[in-house]
């Protein structure tokens, strides 16, 4: 049993359905940012997005062909494994499955890698069947540059660090290659519900 | 950046029960809570913990703190600030007192962290609070009696904001800024963080350093773009932000 904090309350969120906010989690309303290092600045036409790794042939679009890429617009629910939990957040982008249709490949994971040398992992059967995207709109405006623009994966269902900013590409890979924070104390799955921050959760 | 290097896989990172040996005030807005950690395993200079408190009715808050004190300390210390509109920062800044139980969880974080040797030279740029991890790194660099060139640049609003004041100006290579006052007799600099007083702090690009910056994410993001546009190699400048939300 967690000892009592003699004297703490908490600050409860009646608007808040706790259904929504997994544990250890608090509903923020801005949108705070967080990365290891200097936010990178892509000029656009240096940009491409690239499939490639364990696959029959890479695939690479340029920004403006991946801007004309069908897109969606979806509501979700974001979770940081620093603790804040932002509800209903809208953003627009390519999903990860229309992507991965246009390769085959024997892969069972990917590494999503970056602009600024980020790199974080996944398995296939996490950012496929819709729920995953690349998105390049928040709230009907370009993704800003240090929430991830011009474009960053979003898998909402698992803590916000394997949402990769500045994201240019996805490797497949026969094995599992744990990531930047995945080496560095983090959990390599990073599902919210079961708060599974750190390694050894 | 860089890869992260080291697999933090020797401890499990599991809830401890901690004892508060004693508060220090050391602004007014700000605390630092020296905590007995029974078998705490040790951290790296740069690290942070999680904090838990538990309500009688079995509510829980959680957030995370860096870690004040060096590896080589005794005690583990955390310094807290005050967020007036936050739910866990004013009660360990507030109610929680020496020998209270305290909930923690770490040490947490393998990037945004400093070992002798590592080398230098280095730059710690801070932000507020943001220097509670900058001044561990410090810590460690004088306990180890560290040879790197080590340079720490701290923002504060006003002087009576500055985090470890005593501290820091007892040691060579520490500038401070201050952005809503000058006082009578300043010799700091009295304005934001910009490309000059960067430069004036040093070290130069061409002497490589590590560089290391936390603080608010505006403070981060200016930061951080102006010591890449003075030509530090992106790679070799770790950030660690908070927003304002939070604590």
């Amino acid at each position: 049993m967690p000892p009592i904090s003699r004297g703490f309350f908490g600050r409860r969120r009646d608007e808040v359905d706790p259904s929504r906010v997994p544990p250890g989690q608090y509903v923020v309303r801005d949108f705070p940012v967080l990365s290891a290092g200097p936010t990178p600045r892509t000029p656009l036409d240096e940009w491409s997005f690239m499939i490639d790794g364990a696959v029959d042939e890479p695939v690479s679009w340029p920004w403006e062909e991946f801007r004309a890429l069908p897109s969606e617009t979806f509501t979700v629910d974001i979770h940081c494994v620093t603790k804040w939990t932002k509800l209903g957040t809208t953003w627009t982008g390519v999903p990860v499955d229309a992507l991965l249709e246009t390769v085959s490949t024997e892969g069972d994971y990917v590494v999503a890698w970056c602009d600024g040398d980020y790199t974080t992992n996944l398995a296939l059967e996490d950012i496929t069947s819709g729920q995953a995207w690349v998105a390049y709109e928040f709230d009907g405006e370009p993704l800003a540059p240090e929430h991830g623009g011009p474009a960053r994966l979003l898998v909402p269902h698992l803590y916000l660090w394997k949402s990769a900013k500045w994201v240019r590409g996805l490797t497949l890979t026969i094995e599992d290659e744990p990531g930047f924070w995945e080496t560095a104390g983090y959990h390599n799955h990073g599902d919210p519900w079961r708060e599974q921050r750190y390694w050894s959760d | 950046m860089a890869r992260a290097a080291v697999l933090e896989r020797l401890t499990p990172i599991a809830w401890r029960v901690a004892t508060v040996e004693a508060v220090v005030d050391e602004t007014p807005s700000a605390r630092t809570i020296v905590l007995d950690v029974p078998s705490w395993p040790g951290h790296t200079a740069g690290q942070h913990v999680d904090v838990r408190l538990t309500a009688e009715d079995g509510y829980q808050a959680q957030r995370s703190y860096s870690i004040a004190s060096a590896p080589e300390a005794e005690r583990l210390e955390l310094t807290v600030e005050r967020l007036d509109d936050g739910e866990v920062s004013p009660y360990l800044t507030g109610e929680l007192r020496a020998g209270d139980p305290l909930e923690l969880r770490g040490p947490v974080g393998g990037y945004f962290t400093w070992r002798a040797e590592d080398g230098g030279p280095l730059l710690l740029v801070g932000g507020g609070s943001g220097v509670v991890p900058l001044r561990a790194m410090l810590r460690h660099h004088a306990a180890r009696q560290s040879d790197a060139d080590a340079r720490l640049l701290l923002s504060a609003r006003t002087a009576a904001d500055i985090l470890y004041r005593d501290e820091l100006e007892s040691r060579p290579g520490v500038r401070f800024t201050l952005t809503r006052e000058r006082p009578q007799g300043w010799t700091g600099f009295d304005r934001r963080v910009d490309a000059e007083m960067l430069t004036a702090v040093g070290p130069d690009p061409a002497e490589r350093p590590r560089i290391y910056v936390c603080g608010p994410t505006a403070f981060v993001e200016s930061v951080a773009d102006l010591l890449v546009a003075l030509g530090h190699e992106p790679s070799a400048v770790r950030a660690e932000r908070f927003g304002p939300t939070g604590g």
